[in-house]
């Protein structure tokens, strides 16, 4: 790991001027994504300014029909959160089962967000649930947010302030975790709304993504068993040493068939 | 028990001795250790599985902040500093001998894995020296590599040493082939298997560290190092690779935390550290970084066998042909090529009188990192291909898998199997009836039945396995090529005033030495647990040892130590005679006192130690002062652990993933001195086992990159992936050592990896699996169910 500068903000307008000021600054939430990029020297940034202590993005509310989760609220927390559990007890399940417990008392959801994994669990919640992603400078709709593998649409200096998420009728996740890292190589978050169901898949592909197929017939019925014979194609799923994209694209259906099940239970 | 009891404290489960420093942060591992005017050497490793140096410039890290000095293979070979050796000579079937290529320190012309070691850098910080190693310039011209036993013995594979063809390191048998044949053409069925046995990485806890210290005003070297037996390699370092006398270097093992084998064999990072810190002056500390570790430890196993089985109808075994080929990986490392011949060749006869058995092993190189001992060592390859081969022999016959067992088990002793070994004693029906019992194994019918009501597959595993440890008899030993004598040494010194320090050649790496080894002297001196220190891991402490390794301390290092405290009594006889005016013929010592035979004159031991040091009435005319003795153990035979190993396990034909429901090991492990160390023992072993059976494998791709190179691709086991294990010992005594020990550190990872696969076979068999290979991973189970639901549809 190369010297580096470390700040500490304690407001987002002082973290968001001092990325902007530095040759090559970043943000550090948790540190769990971005420490082990930094030692194994694949980014050098110039400094770091720490967003942990800044209070406005700590908050957790839920008002009306939506959750609000600030982004340096650590996944512990939302797991533990008694307002989470109450409004998108599948989010808080999915919350209790990222990582381990290290990960989970350090790890923030503004982090993952940001950081965008292909195989981090967050992403098919933000996706399935609908919700958006503001930051310091706007708002933007999960499904635009997500570009691809370790892509966002955030800009360099751009910060990640809270998550906003509708509240569903149901949803659950079904995590199948790779024994090695404990990522996800499939997760699939289904949700269900006035507006219908929405899954989105995490792990198996290079970015999440939703399945409409699976969809459009658990609109028509929300249970398992509607998605008999729906299968997604492997053709641009990932494949490595971990799992196949064969193996991937069956546990797509298998997962889906669980995350209906604990939401419909 | 508490360490102020005396008398049986073998056989008493103490709490480990040790345990309070470990647990409380204050043990000193290598890396703890910082000596004055420190440097820190990073090492620049190749990413090319085989390439040429074509050229390498270090002038920018040489001028680098902080850079004391950048070494390539080139100063090495300069030096003179000598290739790192192999423990075993191993002769070819033909008289000849096996080829042993070189292994400099430092590589100068060549690398042959991904890893291999290219340069050093000092520095005055780790930090410097690793901003600096990155500015080395390297021009390799890579080279195709063979990374796999198969690849390595295909037609026209590249060659890792243009002096072994055919990338043959030996070509080895054991036994006769004649009665093997003859077997073969009256069998009523011959049985086949093609098994490979995964390649895993250790993972000690503890990565390998090393500071070497050169102290010019006594021109004296010394060595802290992660090392399972700092004599060995003192030895193997001081006469092969720096040529330094065994009085001019010290090597100090201080707590290790963790081997498993990988800290037995002497490493480049030793010797490179030795040998700078002489060049420099100053004391230089190396400490790996996980990564490293993943790409520089000895890795284990990786064999390819197959074998043949010739039974009778009744299911009598008649013959068994055994052809292995074991991967060496580029480099020979100290003891990698007796770990697929006399520690697994050896064993094939298992626990079964099987009348003819022949076993030929090739052994071959590959662009790998080396791959030596791990826990077992060879015998867990034998009793994977054994027990797997059993269970299809079973299957083919129509047999139950239980009783095919019983039909070979071996009941008469000493035994002399077709494979050299002559075992002493054993009872394999009283563990595997502890075994069925402890597992519930009525009523498993029931617990599959309530799996099926789930949609889960159930099925049920046993290993009946052997092995051979305590290694083991010099000359039986040197006889088969071993470079070293593998006795064990103790020192006993008792304190003027009663106390007693214990020197063993053995060395704790999470054994719990310090407390077994107490509790032997402590009940054969009659003192309290607190009045014995048992000391270890510095070769200016100890008078001299062969280390850990082999489930090997107890029965040889503790037979060792025993001998010396019998020569401490002896001793103390005759000085108790003198004072108490008897017959040394008449004095007995019993429950730390001597006393005259037939009266209540006695003398306690610790007075009698205080005579010895202050010997103002002693018979000094026939009895020197002092109370020390010291005792070389040289064991007459192999020990023999034997047990049955149950493993119950659930399978979700959905995802194919097999959760370990029932674990069961009752094993016979000789004489017991801690219980609560031995279940230790057993809980680790087992979760390695059944680790390499589940979950780990190292693995390269076709040029010879480690795919699995992290804790993020490399799959350890985890407290979690396991039910609480049920472990139990049926003891049958050792018969040729003092204690009766057999040895327990190995038997889990040995026993265990057959039955959690037989148990997955067990499970998936309706389906129409017949084979799946370690590790059962989710997706090797799921494609064995889709394939075999294709064949058939």
């Amino acid at each position: 790991m190369k010297e580096l500068n470390f700040h500490r903000a304690d407001s987002i307008a002082s973290a968001v001027a001092a990325v902007k000021a530095a040759p090559a600054g970043k943000y550090l939430a948790g540190g769990q994504s971005l420490l082990p990029v930094l030692k194994l020297e694949m980014a050098e940034p110039s400094d770091l300014i720490s967003i942990s202590r800044i209070k406005d993005l700590r908050n957790i509310v839920a008002s009306g029909n939506k959750l609000v989760i600030g982004a340096a609220v650590t996944h512990a927390e939302v797991a533990a959160s008694p307002e989470v559990q109450k409004a998108i007890p599948g989010l808080a399940a999915l919350a209790s089962h990222i990582g381990d417990a290290q990960v989970r008392n350090r790890g923030t959801l503004g982090g993952s967000v940001a950081h965008a994994d292909p195989a981090a669990d967050y992403p098919a919640a933000l996706v399935a649930l609908g919700a958006t992603v503001k930051t310091d400078r706007r708002t933007v709709p999960a499904e635009d947010f997500f570009t691809g593998l370790f892509e966002t649409a955030l800009e360099a200096d751009e910060l990640v302030v809270a998550v906003h998420f509708p509240i569903p009728e149901r949803a659950a996740y079904a995590k199948f975790a790779s024994h090695a890292s404990k990522y996800a190589l499939c997760g699939v978050m289904v949700a269900k709304d006035a507006s219908g169901v929405r899954v989105a898949v995490t792990g198996a592909g290079p970015s999440v993504f939703r399945v409409p197929e699976m969809e459009k017939a658990l609109s028509a019925a929300f249970a398992p068993a509607s998605l008999d014979g729906i299968k997604v194609s492997s053709d641009d799923l990932l494949s490595d040493g971990q799992a196949s994209a064969d193996y991937r694209a069956h546990l797509v259906t298998v997962m889906a068939k669980r995350a209906v099940a604990a939401a419909a239970g | 028990m508490s360490e102020s009891t005396t008398g049986r404290l073998v056989g008493a489960p103490i709490a480990r001795k040790e345990d309070r420093r470990f647990l409380v942060g204050t043990g000193r591992y290598t890396d703890d250790l910082n000596r004055p005017k420190q440097t820190h050497a990073v090492i620049l490793r190749s990413p090319h599985a085989c390439a040429k140096i074509v050229s390498m410039d270090t002038s920018a890290a040489a001028a680098a902040p902080g850079v004391v000095a950048v070494y390539t293979g080139k100063d090495i070979a300069d030096d003179k500093v000598g290739s790192i050796p192999c423990g075993w000579q191993i002769t070819n079937k033909d008289g000849s001998k096996m080829v042993e290529p070189p292994h400099p320190a430092l590589v100068a012309d060549e690398v042959r894995h991904v890893g291999d070691q290219v340069a050093v850098v000092i520095a005055e910080t780790k930090a410097q020296a690793k901003a600096a190693v990155n500015l080395i310039e390297v021009e390799y011209d890579p080279l195709p590599a063979v990374a796999t036993v198969r690849d390595a013995v295909a037609e026209g594979a590249p060659l890792v040493w243009a002096e072994a063809p055919g990338n043959t390191c030996f070509d080895w048998h054991l036994g006769e082939k004649a009665p093997v044949d003859e077997a073969f053409k009256n069998a009523h069925k011959i049985v086949e298997i093609e098994l490979v046995n995964n390649r895993v990485i250790p993972n000690a806890m503890e990565p390998r560290a090393a500071i070497g210290e050169y102290d010019a005003a006594t021109d004296m070297l010394t060595l802290y190092t992660t090392s399972q037996n700092p004599h060995l390699i003192r030895l193997l370092l001081g006469a092969f690779v720096l040529g330094v006398p065994e009085h001019r270097l010290r090597v100090v093992a201080p707590d290790v935390g963790g081997g498993f084998g990988s800290k037995i064999f002497h490493y480049a990072e030793e010797a490179i550290v030795v040998w700078a810190s002489r060049k420099i002056g100053r004391p230089v500390k190396w400490t790996a970084e996980r990564s490293e570790s993943f790409m520089s430890d000895a890795h284990g196993r990786d064999t390819v066998m197959r074998a043949k089985l010739a039974v009778d109808k009744d299911g009598t075994f008649l013959g068994l042909h055994v052809q292995n080929t074991a991967n060496m990986g580029a480099y020979l490392s100290t003891f990698a090529t007796s770990v697929p011949t006399y520690l697994s060749g050896t064993l094939m006869a298992g626990v079964y009188k099987t009348p003819a058995v022949y076993v030929e092993v090739r052994a071959v190189f590959t662009h790998t990192v080396p791959v030596d001992a791990y826990r077992g060592a060879g015998r867990p390859e034998a009793t994977y291909m054994l027990e797997r081969l059993v269970d299809k022999a079973a299957v083919e016959l129509g047999m139950d898998r239980l009783e095919i067992r019983k039909k070979n088990f071996i009941r008469t002793f000493p035994y002399q199997t077709p494979v050299a070994l002559e075992y002493d004693t054993g009872d394999y029906d009283a563990t595997l009836a502890m075994a069925l019992e402890k597992a519930d194994h009525e009523n498993y019918p029931a617990r599959k039945a309530e799996s099926e009501k789930r949609g889960k597959l159930r099925g049920i595993g046993y290993s009946t396995y052997l092995e051979a440890c305590g290694i083991a008899p010099s000359a039986l030993v040197g006889a088969l090529g071993c470079r070293a004598g593998l006795y064990e040494a103790a020192s006993v010194r008792v304190h003027p005033t009663g106390s007693v320090s214990v020197f063993t050649g053995t060395h704790s790496h999470g054994q719990g030495h310090e407390t077994t080894f107490a509790q032997l002297v402590a009940d054969q001196l009659g003192l309290t647990l607190d009045k014995v220190e048992v000391v270890h891991g510095d070769s200016d402490k100890i008078p001299f040892g062969m280390g850990t390794y082999g489930s090997r301390s107890l029965s040889v290092g503790g037979s060792a130590i025993v001998k010396a405290v019998d020569k401490i009594v002896a001793k103390g006889k005759k000085i108790a005679a003198h004072l108490l005016e008897a017959a040394e013929s008449d004095i007995e010592f019993k429950d730390g006192k001597y006393t005259v035979a037939g009266t209540d004159k006695s003398k306690a031991f610790a007075e009698i130690a205080f005579a010895a040091y202050v010997p103002h009435s002693y018979p000094i005319d026939k009895v020197e002062p002092g109370l020390e003795e010291s005792a070389f153990y040289d064991p007459k035979n192999f020990t023999f652990p034997a047990g049955s190993h149950v493993v119950e396990v659930e399978i979700d034909p959905d995802t194919g993933v097999v959760t370990v429901e029932n674990v069961v090991a009752a094993d016979d492990v000789g004489v017991i001195i801690n219980p609560l160390i031995v279940d230790g023992q057993m809980h680790g072993g087992l979760a390695q086992g059944i680790g390499q059976a589940l979950y780990e494998e190292a693995v390269y791709d076709e040029s010879g990159q480690l795919m699995s190179g992290s804790y993020m691709t490399y799959s350890m086991p985890r407290a979690a992936d396991f039910p609480m294990f049920k472990v139990g010992n049926h003891v049958t005594a050792c018969t040729h050592n003092p204690i009766g020990a057999k040895g327990v550190g190995e038997v889990g990872a040995i026993g265990v990896p057959p039955a959690v696969i037989n148990a997955v076979l067990d499970a998936l068999r309706p389906l129409g699996v017949t084979d799946i290979q370690m590790p059962a991973t989710p997706e090797k189970v799921w494609r064995a169910i889709q394939d075999a639901r294709s064949k058939a549809q």
